[in-house]
């Protein structure tokens, strides 16, 4: 081993083709979604499914990294699925991070499935995603009493004893992809939803457990879609579940209560995995905003003089200066959360602190470049206004800052959650 | 490939300089602060862990070869003990990695086995000057070619150990450029301040003012022969050596705030469990954690003669010093009145944390 930096050439050849995407399929429209709320972008839908089909991976799903055959093979090239997953979505998001949120392929449903699934139940709902139709999967956590503190979930699942049925009632919102993976579209596969749940109330997170529920299941209703500051392209849907019937084995971890956690655990390993990917996607709009400053600067003939002390810089080469650093090494912060997952690390630090480091980037740096902008980054003729509202979404789901930093506390503290409430 | 793993060769040395930097840098650090003085023996242990020995080709009596990323990691460790220690130990460098990286064959030849060989000697080099605008690229000191023999005049700040240096790689600009030249301590119109540097921080560290009245040196001398050298891979590499720095010096307040605050109570809770130090703490840890990657990768493009590895060392140096100011006042915040109290180390850190914006020419990797 060595310290590297060097780019795998498979993911410099993603990146050169997706860069293409992005400017050809995203930017091109990112204006005209954002002012058509809930319109589906069924271009860029199926465009990146039959690419994705043809580049050989079914889907921007997280894929487990591999067993280690490869170690055994006397092959000791590592694993890149994640970094490759990262490098992609940071483009993607590069070019509109609405639309990229539209990408079929499980999302964070099916990394839920991953992480939370047997073997077996892995390969029931996740094959959908390879086939011919585009297919979502999103996951309902969040209530409208139950937000970060996903501990006080209220909706609850019931064992009928008779049908070997999961009976399901509560309500969920906040479901990213919520409408396109229940809803049954014409152009799209069979999705499903990932339901959390508790199946015993006095158990606290020990009797959280997650279902899967497929499209269109009676019971199960899509309540309305949100209407947001930003990403407006991509569905959050508000939904409700009475009496929904639910097959036994869509349970995923066990059916019994133990005194353990592990059901939770679930969770929150989904997170591990899924945080560095989220801040990546903050990262591509931040280096969108960055660039464009940057062109805009140029053009109007200002020159950013790298290397001179910080005493002899005009404020907005200092400004500048300050967000390539901010933006480069959050960047690395994905790439090592990544690296880490691909190498069978564990990585709860910093997947974490890459979350933490992206949402304070990404929302600074877009705040930033509107400022610097002036009335030119206000207005809604540029995109700059737009991924300023994009942005902020970064700092907010898949934990807030705040929830990222209290798990990089315990982290280092050494602490459990009641150590550090 | 992307990797974040050092190789063995480098975790073996950064080990052995770690314990180094625990048991006898941080041990000493406070002492050596009020009394003005780094003993000799100190320093000499350092020395012998060969850290600079190794960076040296074969070829000019070393046992390795020259990586800025080897330079980086050992650095961090090595100021993660104290930063003035550390300085010292590396003080010889600042002569020899120039004259490696740019020095021609014959300075090469007559200087690194001279350097290497044996106890550590005070071999130091000249860069900032005593101006609020200091810029490594726009010197005030001066060398004009006057009858083959170049003429310097000006003078240089914070030079250490100068007062005992047998020579110092002084810079000036030279056709608008930064150029080093050789020149012995005891050259005519060189003269070294009889007291010493004395700043916010630092105080172990002996730093010294050099006046140049009319210097003659020969053109033999100047760094890289005749021809001169690029001043850029030099800059770059003493700013790689400032951002480890600051990574050394806030690892090692936030390592001593967390521990602290684990330790202290109130309110019937250690402060750590507070969300308020919590959070500061994990904010500390996350910055450290930005810098280090963007030296590293910095380090790496530096040693793979990448296009932007300038560009990327400056972006370092700068949003290290940041981050170091940043996390060595919380870390103070942390301790609370206790942090303000000369016995606990944080509030020398914050001093050192402070210089470390403007302390680049005092290190190199």
């Amino acid at each position: 081993m060595a310290i590297e930096f060097e780019s795998p050439k498979p993911i410099v050849q993603a990146q050169t083709i997706l860069k293409t995407v992005a400017q050809e399929m995203m930017r091109s429209k990112s204006r005209y979604f954002d002012e058509h709320e809930h319109e589906i972008p069924w271009d860029y839908i199926e465009f990146i499914h039959s690419a994705m089909k043809a580049m050989g991976g079914a889907s921007l799903t997280p894929k487990e990294p591999l067993p280690t055959g490869n170690e055994a093979a006397g092959n000791k090239r590592p694993l890149i699925g994640y970094q490759l997953l990262a490098t992609q979505i940071e483009m993607l998001a590069w070019g509109d991070v609405g639309i990229y949120l539209n990408t079929p392929g499980g999302g964070l449903g099916a990394a839920a499935v991953q992480a939370a699934g047997s073997p077996e139940q892995c390969a029931k709902f996740l094959a959908r995603f390879g086939e011919e139709k585009p297919t979502f999967a999103a996951m309902c956590m969040t209530e409208p009493g139950a937000g970060s503190d996903t501990s006080a979930i209220r909706t609850k699942a019931v064992l009928d004893e008779k049908t070997h049925e999961w009976i399901i009632n509560g309500e969920k919102i906040f479901s990213t992809a919520g409408d396109k993976s229940f809803t049954q579209y014409e152009k799209l596969g069979k999705g499903f939803i990932v339901v959390w749940a508790s199946i015993d109330s006095s158990a606290g997170r020990a009797g959280m457990r997650a279902f899967v529920i497929e499209s269109g299941t009676p019971g199960v209703r899509i309540v309305k879609l949100e209407h947001k500051m930003g990403i407006r392209v991509s569905d959050t849907a508000a939904i409700s579940l009475v009496d929904a019937r639910v097959p036994f084995e869509n349970i995923l971890g066990s059916p019994t209560v133990e005194k353990t956690t592990t059901g939770f655990k679930g969770a929150m390993a989904t997170f591990d995995a899924t945080r560095p990917l989220v801040a990546a996607s903050g990262i591509g709009v931040a280096r969108a905003a960055l660039e464009f400053l940057k062109e805009k600067l140029q053009e109007n003939g200002v020159e950013i003089r790298y290397g001179l002390p910080r005493q002899k810089l005009t404020n907005i080469e200092r400004e500048v200066i300050d967000m390539e650093i901010m933006l480069k090494s959050a960047w690395l912060m994905v790439m090592k959360a990544v690296w880490m997952a691909d190498n069978n690390k564990p990585n709860a630090l910093e997947a974490s602190m890459s979350k933490v480091k992206a949402g304070d980037v990404t929302t600074k740096i877009t705040q930033k470049v509107v400022e610097i902008l002036g009335p030119l980054g206000y207005s809604r003729e540029f995109l700059v206004e737009k991924w300023f509202r994009d942005a902020k979404i970064t700092d907010i789901y898949e934990g807030t800052g705040q929830i990222n930093r209290l798990v990089v506390a315990r982290q280092i503290l050494g602490y459990s959650g009641s150590e550090l409430r | 490939m992307v990797s974040f793993e050092p190789s063995e060769e480098q975790q073996m040395l950064v080990e052995a300089v770690g314990k180094y930097a625990s048991n006898d840098l941080r041990t000493a650090s406070h002492e050596a602060e009020e009394s003005c003085e780094l003993p000799k023996k100190l320093v000499s242990k350092g020395w012998k862990l060969g850290v600079l020995q190794a960076s040296i080709p074969e070829a000019y009596g070393g046992f390795g070869e020259h990586s800025a990323v080897t330079g980086v990691l050992a650095t961090e460790e090595l100021v993660f003990g104290d930063l003035s220690g550390a300085l010292a130990v590396m003080t010889p460098s600042l002569f020899a990695i120039p004259i490696l990286l740019c020095g021609s064959d014959e300075q090469k030849k007559k200087y690194l086995p001279k350097i290497i060989a044996g106890d550590w000697h005070p071999y130091t080099a000249a860069l900032i000057e005593y101006v609020f605008d200091f810029d490594a690229n726009d010197l005030r000191t001066h060398a004009e070619l006057t009858n083959g023999e170049y003429i310097l005049n000006g003078e240089k700040a914070f030079v250490p150990f100068a007062k005992d240096s047998e020579t110092i790689l002084i810079y000036a600009k030279c056709d608008g450029k930064t150029q080093g030249f050789i020149v012995p301590n005891n050259a005519v119109g060189l003269s070294v301040h009889d007291e010493r540097e004395k700043l916010m921080g630092l105080n172990a560290l002996p730093l010294y003012r050099v006046k140049l009245d009319n210097v003659k040196v020969s053109a033999s001398n100047r760094l890289g022969g005749a021809s001169g050298h690029d001043f850029e891979p030099v800059l770059a590499s003493m700013r790689l050596a400032s951002a480890s720095a600051a990574l050394g010096v806030a690892r090692g307040a936030f390592e001593y705030s967390r521990d602290y605050a684990k330790e202290r109570e109130a309110f019937g809770v250690k402060i750590a469990q507070k969300q308020a130090i919590a959070f500061m703490l994990a904010e500390m840890r996350t910055e450290i954690e930005a810098m280090r990657l963007l030296t590293w990768e910095a380090a790496w493009k530096l040693d793979q003669g990448k296009e932007d590895a300038f560009t990327e060392a400056y972006l370092a140096s700068t949003g290290a010093a940041d981050m170091a100011m940043m996390v060595t006042d919380r870390a103070v915040q942390i301790l609370g009145g206790h942090g303000y109290i000369r016995e606990n180390l944080v509030e020398m850190w914050m001093r050192n944390g402070r210089g470390l914006a403007m302390l680049t020419g005092l290190a190199i990797v």
